[in-house]
């Protein structure tokens, strides 16, 4: 069994990148956390993610939570007549069998009262809750500022 | 038979009509569409501290757009965007003026947007001013914004497109938030040549 566990960690990538790890949570794996850096504290920070949910049941992420911000909610960036706008999202649907994506330009996590300005290269925990499944906390990487995702390809996975 | 074909003569017109709209570039008093530059009245400071008036960017073709640096999404996206063209533009982009006007003057000051706009190309320029000397800006690009409350803050929602006018002055086309980003460049091109 040690050796087992010795293997596992040996097998896991030279330089793993955070943000291309998978985490499974019941039917729903998680992958792509990431959020950008920003400048100061005083700007709200941004929160991105993948969902998959592979069972036959219906779920839906209702809420976050992090220790890296005082205020994280979830935001939808709607674009009607040309305005945009970001209402808050009471509940983003994680339908069975679909795949749901935090990502620039649409849903994603804001994060407001930051307790640190968020660097380049740094990463934090954050709780996601689902309806259904219930909570599971991974970690979120930073990446720079002028990034559009994790560059998970290159990363080897 | 005759209808039909009143029908066909009279969609080859309204497509002539519609072409000769777009290669004569629209008339400049449409109440939708932004003023030509050389129309606009508004006096704002950019990043570095200079007054820039709409007569500094005669000459020049512009890309703009109307933003602030506390937006989360939409904002860094946009500046994402703008750089990635302006590189793969190379050299022909040096000639553009390309303006972030902030929407948002109360928090943006120009050392803010200096200290924000460092992140991306450095080509891009960042606008301010009174609150009333943006309204006079976004009044010329037909672009609009609203301050709104936040959980004890505040945000704006905003126009999100991205503006582009000829060397001359003259309105060529808006890039929506939502188009698909092969097309962006094939416009900012068209506002090089």
């Amino acid at each position: 069994m040690k050796a087992l566990i010795l293997f596992a960690v040996l097998a896991l990538p030279a330089a793993p990148v955070l943000a291309c790890e998978t985490f499974t949570l019941g039917d729903l794996t998680i992958e792509h956390a990431w959020s950008r850096a920003t400048i100061g504290a005083d700007r709200p920070g941004v929160f991105y993610v993948e969902i998959k949910n592979n069972g036959s049941a219906d779920d839906a992420l209702v809420g976050i939570s992090t220790s890296a911000a005082g205020m994280p909610m979830l935001h939808e960036t709607v674009v009607t007549d040309g305005i945009a706008s970001m209402p808050h999202a009471m509940s983003i649907p994680v339908p069975a069998g679909q795949n749901v994506q935090l990502a620039p330009g649409g849903y994603h996590g804001m994060l407001m009262g930051l307790t640190t300005a968020l660097k380049d290269g740094d990463s934090f925990p954050l709780t996601l809750t689902f309806q259904n499944a219930g909570d599971i906390t991974v970690p979120v990487e930073v990446l720079s500022m002028r990034a559009e995702g994790p560059d998970c390809e290159h990363a080897g996975q | 038979m005759i209808l039909g074909l009143g029908g066909v003569v009279g969609s080859v017109a309204f497509m002539l009509g519609l072409g000769a709209l777009r290669t004569r570039d629209v008339a400049p008093t449409h109440p939708l569409l932004p003023l030509p530059v050389t129309a606009m009245d508004w006096t704002l400071t950019n990043h570095r501290g200079a007054t820039v008036t709409p007569a500094d960017w005669i000459g020049r073709p512009v890309m703009a757009f109307f933003g602030f640096t506390f937006c989360p999404d939409v904002c860094p996206t946009t500046l994402i965007d703008i750089s990635d063209w302006l590189e793969a533009l190379g050299p022909d982009a040096d000639r553009l003026n390309v303006v972030l006007i902030s929407v948002d003057p109360e928090r943006d000051t120009p050392a803010v947007l200096a200290d924000y706009l460092s992140n991306f190309d450095p080509r891009i320029v960042g606008l301010t001013g009174s609150l009333s000397e943006v309204q006079k800006a976004a009044a010329g690009f037909r672009a609009m914004f609203e301050k709104l409350p936040q959980d004890g803050d505040y945000t704006m929602n905003h126009t999100a497109g991205v503006f582009l006018h000829h060397a001359d002055g003259r309105f060529a086309s808006i890039i929506d938030f939502h188009e698909d980003r092969r097309f962006a460049i094939p416009k900012i091109r068209r506002i090089l040549t």
